[in-house]
């Protein structure tokens, strides 16, 4: 029910954005909205820390880029493309890393990613520093010029539902429940029967994939594939949008992206002052705000019903 | 190819894994005993740094103190404060942290880094300021036959695998690190034999975080000393501390030195992959020995 | 990552309602003129324009009354922090939801490379001061950019000109690796091979490198005569501070600075940087006229200024006059007028802005003071020779630019 309720608000704000905000800066958040969501299902779902999401997102962006500029793509199939590619390192670093468990993970997505980021710095057909530029926004299924950018505001927040639903989906199946199960007690899993190390890898791809989705997208909008996107640092403020926003919810990640990108945008003047601060909200977080902003709220509307 | 060129990148690469070891050594006493990989160590490293070049040339600028702390007095000090710093850290916040999930011990760590980067980043360029303080006496030019190399260099080199070694000598040959080693291997257990496990949890923290700025005043002269001096070097660290495993503390400074040299040996072959090399090792090493090549599987 | 969003959300709400026009402001589209000061403010090529780029282009604004067309002129500025996303997307903010008519500085080829593509698909007129690469006006060339202090062509011409003629044959070149960099050593290297010179080799070193004794020593053990230094900024000052405490010098072998300013050369010391030639556009003591300026500026800023300060500052000027001639700040009647007029001011003289973008002027080849020389801290640097400007940049006659030829 609240859920519901939660999905339409977020519906209606999406649907009105463009008419009192910026669109290119919320088309900005809804890609980090995905790209939260996405890491979510893996670290509040499985309970699995990647510190390396960012390479799915960064390195979408590159391919995305490239079949674009290069081969002619449409946008549409360009972002296919490049969540295809995220899908398929995903399998590869889920593979390697579901290998190790806990903090060991996390340092070995982290890196692995790094491969990914030091390749977008070394390939020819990157750019290197320089980045890929000039991405073509084109046109969606030949009709829609996404030059307009109300069109492709729309065509964005399509894309952002279609990850969400994706994600809601998950998280509601059977799949998703044992997921949760695993999170809880690996050992009581395996013990009834699943395979663990199955699970944890189909959850590590569809997290990739949607990171990459969001990535994707983020280049046909900006035009531009850069390293920023495949910088650890940007696997570390996946981290922070999930967890201000609320590990393990469904709305937490979205509401995390908004207020970690709004506070950037806002404070940005202050130079670096931006990075203290996002830190302190990480260690603030991590100390005694660990349910998030919708998980404080959901324990806050389940207390006033119990 | 001549050997010089390949004794000289050897030589070079040896130099940046003496820093590998030293930061994976650190990392791996605090995680022998606290389960914690502190991502804070990169940036405990630059704070070393930071501290030398501010004792060194900004205190009275900055503070009204009309005091220069040397280089040889900033290798005691540095160390000191950011140990100290280890302290506040472990007692205020990670101690909090042990009944949870360890990987809220990452993040943590993860934040305190942002913090420390974000507020250097504010005064100090991030692409590097000199260290002048550089002691005079070791400003020269060895003549090693096959290449001319700063004294200063030479000394870095010597200094950490003397710090290293030392540390593991303490570890393995003492009292002190016989009562650590029983912690890192069992801590239940230690702590069922009547050993204050909490204070030699927060004074083994503030020694891995103090190993880290010993580091960072050794780069100062070496490197510019920048904010982001730690973050680019940490997470080769990790990839370093991967391969060797977390079992031993000879292992944490063998492979940081070997992959030092790996690294020099890269730039002579195929230089473009040197900034990948220590990652693709360590996949290879996550395929055929998980643990790690020291390491023990827990 | 959400760093480039310069302005608060509050100004893209503030956007939303500036677009409905109130008033039609005089001959001015949006009442006012704002340009945009877009540098690396915190990184390795902080000192050379940075925040110093500010304080010119303001300088210009308020010698030139601190107003046009009786509208006042306003700077904006952000820092791009050489990552050429970062630069897009804060141009792109800029001229959407801050009505920038011109963007300046830009002191990193691959942050200026997208953020004029950027703006011309947008008509937002670019006067680059800060980056080098030729592409600007070349392969990339637009009808808005503007290219305005020095290029990788300018560059060599004097610099590896004067250094073969000295016996300096064989190069092997260590290379900033992106636009800039590559372009400068393509450059550097065709002047060199045009003089029977050969080029050995080549290592690139990422951006802010902060080691680069092992690049230094494959350098050194090429054998080449020249060590060509195809980068700029805090990373020149690294590689020829360790090549000297590598005793590279010594071992007989040339250190040639293709890009360097006289911040990089205050940093380094006289000791080390004794005796180096290179190619400047702007010397702040040649003339009476410059040094009144730049004592001007070095109040206001603390250091005296680079080449590309002085550029900023007649940049602003001259477009400031061509608004105010014009009566409009219309990009496409402002840019033309830009192309007729002869530019003459402390920086340039008889300059002339071409259809390719590039603005033709005279460089000098420097060389660095022997500490004995220099009479003051900023006396640093000796005027070898001029170096004519149709020399200096391609001729158009030779122009790969896709509007000229």
């Amino acid at each position: 029910m609240t859920n519901r309720i939660l999905f339409i608000i977020m519906l209606v704000a999406g649907l009105t954005a463009p008419l009192y905000a910026y669109p290119v800066f919320v088309m900005d958040l809804l890609c980090f909205a995905l790209f939260a969501c996405a890491f979510n299902l893996l670290l509040g779902y499985a309970g699995l820390l990647s510190f390396g999401h960012a390479a799915f997102f960064g390195g979408a962006a590159y391919i995305t880029g490239y079949v674009t500029k290069e081969w002619g793509f449409g946008p549409l199939l360009g972002i296919l493309a490049g969540a295809a590619f995220a899908m398929v390192i995903g399998t590869i670093f889920g593979f390697l890393a579901i290998r190790r468990q806990g903090i060991y993970f996390a340092m070995v997505t982290l890196a692995l990613a790094q491969i990914i980021y030091f390749l977008a710095l070394q390939m020819p057909f990157t750019g290197g520093e320089n980045g890929l530029q000039g991405i073509p926004r084109g046109q969606l299924f030949g009709l829609i010029d996404l030059n307009n950018s109300l069109s492709m505001y729309y065509f964005v927040f399509a894309i952002f539902l279609i990850g969400f639903g994706i994600i809601y989906r998950t998280i509601n199946s059977p799949f998703g429940e044992v997921l949760q199960a695993i999170r809880e007690n690996e050992s009581r899993a395996l013990s009834l029967g699943y395979d663990v190390d199955h699970f944890k890898l189909l959850a590590f791809v569809i997290s990739a994939t949607l990171a990459g989705l969001a990535g994707a997208t983020k280049a046909i909008i900006f035009q531009f594939a850069a390293l920023t996107s495949a910088h650890w640092q940007t696997s570390g403020e996946v981290i922070l949008m999930t967890l201000v926003g609320g590990l393990g919810t469904i709305f937490g990640p979205v509401l995390g992206a908004i207020t970690v990108g709004a506070l950037s945008h806002e404070l940005s003047a202050f130079g670096s002052w931006v990075q203290v601060i996002l830190g302190t909200i990480f260690v603030v977080c991590v100390m005694v705000f660990r349910r998030g902003i919708v998980g404080e709220i959901q324990r806050l509307a389940s207390r006033k019903q119990g | 190819m001549s050997m010089q060129v390949i004794m000289a990148q050897a030589l070079l690469g040896l130099n940046v894994g003496v820093f590998y070891a030293m930061l994976s050594l650190g990392l791996a006493v605090i995680f022998g005993l606290l389960n914690i990989i502190n991502f804070a160590h990169g940036a405990m490293y630059m704070l070393g740094a930071f501290i030398a070049l501010i004792g060194y040339s900004l205190l009275e600028q900055w503070f009204g103190i009309s005091l220069q702390i040397g280089f040889w007095a900033s290798l005691l000090v540095a160390p000191l404060i950011v140990g100290i710093l280890g302290v506040l850290i472990e007692r205020l916040f990670l101690k909090r942290l042990y009944d949870l999930d360890h990987i809220y011990g990452l993040l943590l760590t993860f934040g305190i880094t942002l913090i420390l980067q974000g507020l250097f980043a504010n005064y100090f360029n991030v692409s590097g300021t000199p260290y002048p303080g550089q002691p005079e006496s070791l400003s020269g030019v060895v003549n090693l036959g096959f290449m001319y190399f700063p004294t200063y260099r030479l000394f870095a080199i010597v200094f950490s695998l003397v710090v290293c070694f030392a540390t593991w000598w303490v570890i393995e040959h003492t009292k002190l690190g016989s009562r650590l080693r029983a912690g890192v291997e069992n801590p239940d257990l230690t702590q069922a034999f009547g050993l204050n496990v909490p204070r030699m949890v927060t004074l083994t923290f503030a020694f891995g975080a103090g190993l880290a700025g010993l580091a960072g005043v050794l780069a100062a002269p070496i490197y510019s000393v920048s904010p982001l001096m730690g973050a680019d070097l940490i997470i080769v660290v990790f990839a370093v501390v991967v391969i060797g495993g977390m079992g031993s503390i000879m292992g944490a400074i063998l492979s940081g030195l070997a992959l030092g040299l790996v690294e020099g040996l890269t730039k002579v072959f195929y230089p473009p992959a040197a900034s990948t090399v220590i990652f693709f090792l360590m996949v290879l090493v996550l395929l055929f020995r998980p643990a790690g090549l020291f390491g023990k599987e827990k | 990552m959400f760093k480039h969003w310069k302005q608060g959300l509050a100004s893209a709400v503030a956007m939303a309602t500036l677009a409905i026009p109130l008033t039609a402001a005089a001959e001015l589209s949006d009442g006012k003129l704002k340009i945009g000061v877009l540098s690396d403010m915190s990184g390795v090529y902080k000192a050379l324009e940075g925040p110093g780029a500010v304080v010119a282009a303001k300088m210009a604004i308020e010698d030139f009354g601190g107003s046009v067309l009786g509208q006042p002129v306003e700077v904006i500025s952000a820092d791009h922090q050489n990552k050429p996303d970062i630069g897009a997307s804060t141009a792109r903010e800029w001229i959407d939801a801050e009505e920038v008519d011109m963007i300046t500085a830009l002191d990193n080829s691959s942050v200026a490379l997208s953020v004029q593509g950027l703006a011309n698909d947008k008509k937002i007129i670019t006067m680059n001061t800060g980056a080098g690469t030729t592409a600007l006006t070349e392969d990339q060339c637009t009808p808005y950019g503007i290219h305005y202090v020095y290029d990788t062509h300018a560059l060599p011409v004097g610099t590896a000109t004067a250094m073969v003629k000295n016996g300096g044959e064989s190069w092997f070149f260590i290379t900033a690796d992106y636009a800039f960099g590559h372009s400068l050593r393509d450059n550097t290297g065709a002047v060199v091979e045009s003089l029977g010179g050969k080029v050995v080799g080549n290592v690139n070193a990422p951006l802010s490198t902060n080691d680069f004794s092992s690049y230094l020593l494959q350098a050194q053990s090429s054998g080449a005569d020249v060590i060509g230094l195809a980068n700029a900024g805090q990373d020149t000052v690294n590689a020829i501070k360790q090549a000297n405490q590598f005793r590279i010098v010594q071992g007989g072998q040339k250190l040639a600075g293709m890009l360097v300013f006289i911040t990089d050369v205050h940093s380094m010391g006289l000791d080390i940087a004794q005796g180096l030639q290179f190619t400047t556009a702007f010397v702040w003591n040649q003339n009476d006229e410059t040094r009144a300026w730049s004592e001007r500026f070095h109040e206001r800023h603390g250091a005296m200024p680079t080449m590309v300060h002085a550029g900023v500052y007649s940049a602003v000027t001259n477009y400031l006059k061509a608004v105010k001639e014009t009566g409009t700040d219309d990009s496409d009647t402002v840019r033309a007028k830009l192309g007729e007029m002869t530019l003459n001011d402390m920086f340039v003289k008889n300059g002339s802005i071409l259809p390719n973008g590039t603005m033709l002027h005279d460089m000098y080849l420097v060389e660095v003071k022997k500490p004995s020389e220099s009479e003051s801290e900023w006396d640093l640097l000796r005027v070898v020779s001029k170096i004519p400007a149709e020399q200096a940049f391609i001729p158009l006659s030779e122009s790969k630019c896709p509007l000229v030829n």
